[in-house]
């Protein structure tokens, strides 16, 4: 007789450890930008491109992005779009007030394989959130890296992020930073137009470049063709795909994409080992 | 471990003293239908019953669970206390739905809200006295067990065979003392039933060996029968809840009414529902139906079977009952794509 199958883990897998909002500050006129603290004082312990739960009591739970790089110290970054109960809620969030956060989850961003190489960078909208932690990551080991293409798209000049860090950027030694609006104002003297056209504006070596790509669903169709046409490999472009995450432990089976847990084996894919998945790129 | 054997009557007086000296849920009859529920007496039992309403999951994975308990302070506590319970009656196609569930809630990243329960739980399985209109299990090759339960029973004409295979099993056997030991004569009866069970319990047929799935389905992703099948289907989520192995869940908050408590719960979800794969901000990942149906067939016949071995479907034949469309027959689905493939 088997016996029944034995759990390893002693600790509950759905228990948030207590973490503390330093700072809050709006973004656009949806977005808002939290910075939190473990009250343990422990760093997050996490890598570029992964998730967390954060947990509002009597709210719920939600999976956020981290926006920060674990290279900037104990704490971390989120921006968080008010569409639902826990991101409309956490809108009503101030400093010293307190959450519960579980993780980090999924996989990474692979900044290490990335090394020694061109790293181009595709943001759609909240897209950037998640990409920032790359690129504070690689800012943060300038010299490991060769030339940065920072390319991002925003359906207006409204809904631009992190402007104020996006001028230092430019400011970095060998990065290309492009910005494009889908329909441009009175506030926007730039480029007008989807992202995709900013991608025959920068000059891209197809075998020394790893791409990153993250954006709205719609947007990853369009983009990974062109890198396509461009040359870039199938196996050197990396997309983070939105899911709903409920549990982030590959219970719950709502992130599913045919065989895969968007929590477990994403959000970050290579994209080579999806492209004949049918579910996963719309 | 042994097999025993109580004739009937000592059988019934030996239920009587479980469900005094334990918390048991056993099978019952509800109108012309049959439930799992608390057992009160042993009369009650009704071990010749064909199928239950919803399987024995609902007591390892209750419909809404408690997780954790949280103050306004969002100060977490896990909530995990069981009290040791006794399951009367489960067929050995639930019983292998169980095993199934104990790799899902054991593996990498161990559940401890589930494990609890099934550590505490023991599980007395019956060898089934009569098939459902529905059953495919001879198919599915979960007509009989050999593992998985801590006690085995088999009706043989006016007695019990009583087969334990652990501990649990041997502290429920104390409750009487009138258990001879099995002759070799009761074991081949024993047998005969069992084969006779492979047989019976197959009133549809699979046309494929269960294994061949994950390939087929990988093969059929265009086919047909989803767009056919998917047009009827009304969303419900009813094969769903009456799945043995569906244990997709969601998660809520609870407030008291005090405002500064509550509890977090986890509830059954279904992937057929529409808006299981639905993201804050509206967009549904799965927002056809015929996406939703083909799903869940590829996740029974193949995704589970990639993540953890197992075909996730063992024929109870209860999606076929519930289903108010009558298209969740699994077997007319995968015979269907066997034809034209």
């Amino acid at each position: 007789m088997k016996e029944p199958h034995v759990c390893e883990s002693k600790s509950d897998i759905y228990l948030p450890e207590p973490a503390t909002v330093l700072q809050v500050k709006p973004m656009t006129r949806l977005e808002t930008y939290f910075k939190f603290k473990l009250n343990s004082g422990k760093p997050l312990g996490h890598r570029p491109g992964q998730f967390v739960q954060v947990s509002l009591p009597g709210i719920g739970e939600a999976p956020i992005s981290i926006s920060s790089s674990p290279t900037r110290g104990a704490s971390f970054d989120m921006v968080v779009r008010n569409v639902g109960n826990v991101s409309g809620a956490m809108h009503k969030l101030r400093s010293v007030d307190r959450v519960g956060i579980r993780g980090p989850f999924g996989t990474e961003f692979p900044v290490d394989e990335m090394k020694g190489k061109d790293v181009l960078l595709i943001c759609g909208g909240i897209g950037l959130v998640p990409v920032r932690s790359v690129i504070q990551y690689i800012l943060d080991n300038r010299e490991d890296y060769g030339r940065i293409m920072i390319l991002i798209g925003t359906k207006t000049s409204a809904d631009r992020l992190f402007i104020e860090e996006i001028k230092e950027w430019r400011r970095v030694k060998n990065i290309t930073l492009l910005e494009t609006v889908d329909h441009r104002d009175e506030n926007w003297s730039g480029i007008e137009g989807v992202i995709t056209m900013l991608l025959p504006l920068v000059k891209v070596n197809p075998s020394e470049t790893v791409a990153v790509v993250c954006g709205p669903p719609i947007m990853y169709k369009f983009v990974i063709v062109q890198l396509q046409k461009m040359k870039v490999p199938d196996a050197e472009i990396y997309v983070s795909l939105e899911r709903h995450m409920k549990c982030g432990v590959g219970k719950c089976g709502h992130c599913q994409i045919n065989q895969f847990y968007v929590c477990q084996e994403g959000p970050v894919f290579k994209f080579s080992d999806i492209s004949d998945i049918e579910e996963a790129i719309e | 471990m042994s097999v025993k054997k109580l004739s009937a009557k000592a059988f019934n007086k030996w239920v009587d003293v479980c469900v005094q000296e334990h918390c048991v849920y056993g099978v019952q009859a509800k109108n012309d239908r049959f439930a799992f529920g608390p057992l009160a007496r042993g009369v009650d039992l009704r071990l010749d019953y064909d199928v239950t309403i919803l399987p024995p999951k609902k007591y390892l994975q209750p419909p809404s669970e408690a997780l954790l308990k949280f103050n306004k302070e969002a100060e977490y506590e896990s909530i995990t206390e069981v009290e040791p319970f006794v399951i009367f009656g489960i067929h050995p196609y639930d019983i292998v739905a169980i095993s199934q569930m104990d790799k899902v809630f054991s593996a990498d990243n161990g559940d401890i809200h589930y494990m609890k329960r099934r550590e505490q739980a023991t599980l007395v399985a019956v060898d089934v006295q009569n098939a459902s209109d529905n059953v495919f299990a001879g198919s599915m090759g979960t007509a009989v067990v050999d593992e998985g339960f801590d006690i085995l029973l088999t009706r043989l004409k006016d007695s019990y065979l009583i087969d334990i295979r652990t501990e649990k099993g041997e502290a429920l056997m104390k409750h009487t003392k009138k258990a001879e030991d099995a002759t070799e004569a009761d074991l081949k009866l024993r047998q005969q039933v069992q084969e006779d069970n492979k047989a019976l319990l197959n009133k549809h047929e699979l046309l494929t060996a269960p294994q061949e799935l994950p390939a087929l389905l990988n093969q059929s992703l265009d086919h047909p029968v989803w767009k056919e099948k998917a047009e009827l289907c009304y969303s419900c989520g009813s094969c769903n809840l009456v799945c043995p192995t569906c244990y997709c869940f969601d998660v809520e908050d609870d407030v008291d009414w005090s405002l500064d408590e509550g509890v977090r719960r986890r509830k059954w979800d279904g992937c057929m529902l529409a808006e299981f794969a639905a993201v804050a901000g509206g967009h549904n990942f799965r927002r056809h139906r015929e996406d939703r149906y083909r799903h869940r067939y590829y996740r029974k016949g193949r995704y589970i079977h990639e993540r953890y071995g197992d075909i996730a479907c063992v024929g109870c034949g209860r999606c076929i009952t519930a289903c108010t469309a009558n298209i969740a027959n699994p077997v007319e689905i995968y015979n269907r794509l066997r034809e034209d493939h």
